[in-house]
């Protein structure tokens, strides 16, 4: 216990960065699936192919595999980003594809009256997407984004693979130093309880605010 | 609904047939352009040159990537072989009539399903050696896969009972089977049959997630991979090269889940369960074929 209320700054460190990794690559994955899931339902084959070449390749390759290649591959390719960029970029092209993926899954939930009405009065496909299909899509797939939210705050802790010092890389880090593992990642436990929890939450009052009922 | 076109709305008329051309045309030359972008970019750093790949397929190199992708498949056969009990287990348990079993078996599942994978792995690493308990690392990543895999698919098996029908758990009470009887007879049996796409999900997640015994130095295909990388000097090369071999494993294993889900529910017209709180896969998994999941 001492242990935790010791370092409580460095935790705090810790807890900010995952913090700041969680919702900035949250936000640029929820554009690269709103981006992927209209490529997906479009009516041009070949942005057709390639969003469902993205999801393909991006779900089937292991997170952790993308995020080595990103930070020892990209450099040799003269893109040298920080450890905390790459983590962030390489986390929202990773949970972009799921995002993408469940947001198609809200598209299909859309009547389809609601496409032949805003293509009657004259809306061209990506007014359509913007103004009609998608706001009702993600509407009804809120508690999948509210999980996929939940598994990104997860998922952020492998960016200590890349040297990224968030709360994974502060417990190792005070482990090793302390040699006393339990308190150091019972801290980091209950540092992502404190955000994964309220996220539960937040996503079941969210859920319950904007649901569309048919 | 119905089964619709992959494109949303009506079919579209001949006007809208030829502007759909055009830009195909427009996109298929950007993208195109793309990939040729990506290709210079490759060719200007001399990542294209023969040498650097040439190492790569040295049969040496070759037999000691595969020998890596072999250690995977090690890993994650031992790991889901532990999962799966430790899963039925915990299922039943927060199923079980006494409160204190029930409350200890979702304690287990609640919290290991909502801690990082890797910080489990890591704290496993660390925590076992101060404890005196020195194990090889393979055995550290599998407990470490095995306890959140098990509360993972603890919340799958249980979904799979609970999805079944009220009566079918009331007629084999009233037939005179004891509550084991029941659940070993009748329930687990039908249950196990409708968990079988969410399962087979999970498993894929499984073998993706054996990538992080790469953090305890465990050598398989990744850890191989950057071990090949750097005595090559290519470690660019050689990344892609695993990353290829990923995604051929994983692709061919989902492509298998998804025939499977078919068939299944063609046979027995049950659709794949939904789990509360379920992980990325499972929600991704249910929308392959373009249908809600929910």
């Amino acid at each position: 216990m001492d242990l935790i209320l010791d370092n409580l700054d460095l935790f705090g460190e810790g807890l900010w960065t995952t913090v700041q990794l969680t919702v900035l690559a949250y936000l640029l994955a929820f554009a690269i699936g709103l981006a992927i899931a209209t490529l997906r339902v479009s009516p041009v084959g070949p942005l057709r192919a390639a969003g469902v070449t993205y999801v393909e390749l991006v779900r089937n390759t292991p997170l952790l595999v993308l995020l080595i290649l990103a930070f020892f591959g990209l450099p040799k390719l003269g893109l040298v980003w920080s450890p905390f960029t790459t983590a962030v970029i390489i986390l929202s092209v990773y949970t972009g594809a799921f995002i993408g993926e469940t947001i198609r899954a809200g598209v299909n939930t859309v009547a389809a009256g609601q496409v032949d009405a805003a293509r009657a009065i004259g809306l061209t496909f990506t007014q359509t997407m913007s103004l009609v299909v998608l706001p009702q899509a993600v509407r009804s797939v809120v508690p999948p984004l509210g999980n996929l939210f939940i598994a990104l705050t997860k998922n952020t802790s492998l960016a200590y693979a890349i040297s990224v010092v968030e709360l994974t890389g502060t417990a190792e880090r005070l482990a090793t130093d302390t040699a006393r593992a339990l308190p150091a990642f019972g801290g980091a436990c209950v540092a992502y309880l404190i955000l994964t929890l309220p996220a539960g939450l937040f996503f079941g009052r969210l859920e319950r605010k904007v649901l569309v009922r048919r | 609904m119905s089964a619709r076109a992959p494109v949303i709305g009506d079919p579209l008329g001949p006007r809208g047939r030829r502007r759909a051309l055009v830009a195909s045309v427009l996109s298929a030359l950007v993208l195109a352009g793309l990939i040729a972008l990506v290709v210079a970019r490759f060719a200007d750093r001399g990542q294209l040159d023969r040498d650097r790949w040439d190492v790569l397929l040295d049969p040496d190199v070759l037999r000691f990537l595969l020998g890596g992708l072999g250690h995977t498949l090690e890993l994650f056969a031992v790991a889901a072989a532990m999962a799966l009990p430790i899963a039925v287990l915990a299922a039943l348990g927060r199923l079980a009539l006494s409160r204190p079993v029930r409350w200890t078996a979702g304690t287990y599942v609640e919290v290991f399903r909502a801690l990082p994978l890797l910080l489990q792995i890591l704290f496993l690493y660390v925590f076992l050696p101060e404890a005196g308990i020195h194990i090889d690392p393979l055995w550290v990543a599998a407990i470490g896969l095995a306890l959140y895999n098990g509360a993972v698919m603890g919340e799958i098996v249980r979904a799979g009972v609970l999805s079944l029908e009220r009566g079918q758990s009331e007629a084999a009470r009233a037939i005179g089977l004891s509550y084991w009887e029941s659940m070993r007879l009748v329930l687990l049996p039908q249950a196990a049959r409708r968990m079988i796409p969410a399962g087979i999900s999970q498993m894929i997640t499984l073998l993706k997630d054996t990538s992080l015994a790469y953090v305890v130095a465990f050598e398989e295909l990744l850890r191989r991979g950057r071990i090949a990388g750097e005595y090559a000097r290519s470690p660019l090369q050689a990344l892609l090269l695993v990353a290829a071999m990923y995604i051929a494993v994983n692709f061919t294993l989902s492509r298998i889940a998804r025939r499977l889900e078919v068939r299944q529910r063609r046979r027995y017209g049950a659709g794949p369960i939904a789990v509360a709180g379920a992980p990325e896969d499972l929600s991704a998994l249910g929308t392959v074929d373009g249908r809600s999941d929910s």
